[in-house]
């Protein structure tokens, strides 16, 4: 088992060389770029002109539904993928896929269900 | 030591090849679309039609003001780009480019883990978005979150689909095991695929999380210089990294004439077909509204998705 996890190694070192990258280009830019900070600069951009209220403003969060209705079908298709290595060998056959048709079929009704209540809708 | 060599080797040839690809992609997309709009393009920067132009960017954006307003989240404000930025590098790592282990790394469950790390790239736009303390960012990232969620579904499902065909995870394993008539096969996968990985990377028509005209730039309004630049960067290296896994998934990756010797070859051509399809696109569809583009995802693209699982798994048990 212990070889098995050996390929993450390398994968591991990629993201320390990515880390590197950035810290270097990071440092780098900071010995070639000016610094001159006036207040008007620091000032939030936003659309151009000088802007009004909090930087956090009230917004209406359409999302989260979506949000709710993602973490489910992710979680039933994350267990697609160990599925989908065995289904069709030997022994498994007719029975595995009239169980994956059982499975799409809730994932159909499921995402009918909303649909029809319309969460689905953007606005 | 030759293994320390070997893995040194390979890590330098995917950080060449995470800096080189997304420029070539980026000036291919400035003279194409330049051509598909009757213009020329950057011509003067390095001589021979502009070649250099991308390199010259590079150069100004790291001599820019690095401003972070006042206003901001500070620290998650200047991490952000980074964040958008690594996933495509550890990425790069696992995609096998030719046969016989031309790959970085083979990973065993590598479908899964490149669906995985791809998920985190998007985190950086949120942090940018939310850090930004600027409400049109603060739009554009609540928007980047809703398109992440809605889009990555049917990514998975359409990747499932191979997963199921190729009975493997491994991604060097789907090419090994790909024939011909797999591409008619997964078709619908295929598309499903290249369009949920285009609205991840914000891509036009599905880039209203950074419409311009009315939210400014999105989560990147406020950034300025090499964080900047590192935003537009993890763009490009993005769309290599979709179209060199819709290459290996769908395409068939190396397969073709002389594969043997010449299979990175025609990856590479395969991928930078699909960076031009990418690119085409750009220039010919208007923006979607975010309505439509929510539309797309839920009521079009996943029905298409299950209904693909249920043909692969139909053709996998009965006729093979």
């Amino acid at each position: 088992m212990p070889e098995y996890f050996d390929g993450y190694s390398v994968v591991g070192l990629v993201a320390v060389v990515g880390v590197l990258f950035v810290a270097a280009a990071f440092a780098g830019g900071r010995l070639l770029r000016p610094m001159v900070p006036t207040p008007e600069k620091l000032l939030t951009y936003e659309c151009g002109v000088d802007p009004v209220g909090e930087g956090w403003a009230h917004t209406q969060i359409r999302y989260y539904v979506y949000s709710f209705l993602y973490v489910i079908f992710a979680v039933d298709a994350i267990f697609l993928f160990p599925w989908a290595t065995v289904f069709a060998a030997d022994g498994f056959g007719g029975t595995t896929l009239a169980e994956m048709f059982v499975f799409i079929g809730f994932l159909a009704v499921g995402l009918l269900y909303a649909w029809k209540k319309g969460v689905l809708e953007w606005t | 030591m030759n293994d320390v060599l070997d893995v040194a080797l390979r890590l330098a040839a995917v950080l060449v090849a995470f800096l080189v690809l997304p420029l070539v992609v980026g000036q291919a997309e400035h003279k194409t679309m330049a051509h598909m709009q009757g213009r020329l393009g950057p011509m003067h920067a390095g001589g021979f039609h502009g070649w250099a132009q991308l390199v010259a960017d590079g150069v100004k954006f790291a001599q820019k003001e690095d401003v972070v307003p006042a206003g901001a989240d500070r620290r998650i404000f200047r991490l952000a780009p980074a964040v958008a930025l690594l996933p495509y590098l550890v990425v790069m790592l696992v995609i096998p480019v030719g046969p016989g282990g031309f790959v970085g790394q083979v990973v065993d469950a590598g479908l899964f883990f490149v669906l995985a790390v791809m998920g985190v790239g998007v985190l950086g736009s949120l942090m940018g978005g939310w850090a930004s303390a600027n409400k049109y960012s603060l739009l554009g990232g609540l928007r980047t979150a809703a398109q992440l969620m809605s889009y990555e579904l049917p990514m998975l499902l359409a990747a499932a689909s191979v997963a199921m065909a190729a009975g493997t995870l491994s991604l060097p394993g789907i090419v090994e095991a790909y024939q011909w008539w797999w591409t008619p096969w997964q078709l619908v996968g295929g598309l499903v695929f290249f369009t949920a990985g285009l609205a991840e990377l914000q891509r036009p028509p599905f880039d209203m999380p950074v419409a311009d005209s009315e939210i400014i730039f999105g989560a990147y309004t406020e950034y300025t210089g090499l964080r900047f630049a590192f935003f537009l960067l993890a763009e490009y290296a993005g769309i290599v990294v979709l179209c060199g896994l819709t290459t290996v998934l769908f395409l068939g990756g190396w397969h073709g004439p002389f594969a043997d010797t010449l299979g990175w070859v025609w990856t590479l051509l395969k991928t930078a077909a699909l960076a031009f399809v990418v690119i085409w696109l750009r220039v010919t569809y208007p923006r979607m509204r975010e309505d439509q583009l929510m539309k797309l995802a839920w009521t079009v693209l996943i029905p298409l998705a299950l209904a693909q699982i249920a043909l692969t798994g139909v053709v996998k048990v009965v006729f093979l």
